[in-house]
């Protein structure tokens, strides 16, 4: 009995540490870095974290670099390679966000919307906020994955 | 301010040993001088670069929404902030930031972004040449 308790302590431990996983997961903090990622992306916007699209998004939005929503955010293709690699790997797994045509807008799909409908539309064109996409002008973390309710300040 | 002193212990101690050195691969004006050297080799009446019109095109729009001082502010010595998403860009006048048009990969990637951008097309080397020559008379 005693041996038994024993070997399921590492076993034990898995589960435990794998439970922390996803409560940090359901306290939206992404962890998933990578250098090209964060300085490419972040050249002109937050580097958004790569769970918050699904696997096929990103495919689609890395071979459309030239008209990335209006602009051209082109890359040479060993960094397009990296990048996408990495967004693919770590993208969102939310079976019904993957159905239909991929969205290539964070702010546009369902999972964004429920979590933001409690949002008054004066929040969203504020001066402070102007945007949907400006995440860090109420994540105060954003820039480090961190979306928790702990670091939420909406501006008045 | 501990913090900092590391770093600048670091820094100093790279520079020592010449490890410093190759972070910054070219000067602004040996870009510049490059530019111009392509210029000649492809366009047979090219008469030098122009400070100019390298303003004229920074400050001028093309036929499209954006100008570059859209997003660089028309005083390239202070920092801009993209049209789009407001995210703050670092001066591009290298008299502002010492890093600018040092690393031919990315004033590669940036004029070819940013040209497509603001005039619809490539740019040639002689109106990089223009816009560089342009930027290196902003004192900061």
């Amino acid at each position: 009995m005693m041996r038994f308790s024993i070997q399921t302590i590492p076993f034990a431990l898995v589960f435990l540490a794998s439970g922390l996983t996803s409560v940090h997961a359901g306290e939206h903090v992404y962890s998933a870095n990578n250098a090209k990622w964060k300085t490419e992306c972040g050249a002109c916007h937050l580097a958004y974290p790569p769970q918050l699209l699904p696997a096929a998004s990103w495919r689609v939005m890395m071979t459309q670099l030239d008209k990335h929503f209006g602009a051209d955010a082109s890359l040479d293709a060993k960094t397009a390679a990296e990048i996408s690699a990495f967004l693919e790997a770590n993208a969102g797994r939310n079976k019904r966000e993957a159905t239909g045509k991929p969205s290539q807008r964070i702010t546009g799909t369902r999972w964004f919307k429920q979590e933001h409908d409690e949002v008054p539309t004066r929040i969203w064109s504020s001066p402070a906020v102007k945007q949907p996409g400006n995440c860090a002008a109420c994540h105060t973390q954003a820039e480090r994955g961190d979306y928790s309710e702990r670091s939420l300040r909406v501006p008045r | 301010m501990k913090h900092l002193s590391h770093k600048l212990i670091i820094l100093l101690a790279l520079a020592a040993t010449g490890l410093a050195q190759p972070v910054f691969a070219l000067t602004a004006a040996d870009t510049l001088r490059q530019l111009e050297q392509s210029a000649k080799q492809t366009d047979p009446n090219f008469k030098g670069v122009s400070v100019q019109r390298g303003e004229r095109l920074f400050k001028a729009t093309h036929g499209a929404e954006w100008s570059c001082a859209s997003c660089h502010t028309e005083n390239p010595g202070a920092s801009g902030k993209h049209a789009k998403t407001g995210k703050l860009i670092a001066p591009l006048a290298p008299a502002a930031n010492a890093e600018r048009f040092t690393r031919p990969d990315k004033v590669e990637k940036w004029f070819r972004r940013n040209c497509n951008d603001v005039l619809s097309r490539a740019c040639t080397a002689s109106e990089q040449g223009d816009v560089l020559a342009y930027l290196m008379t902003i004192k900061n």
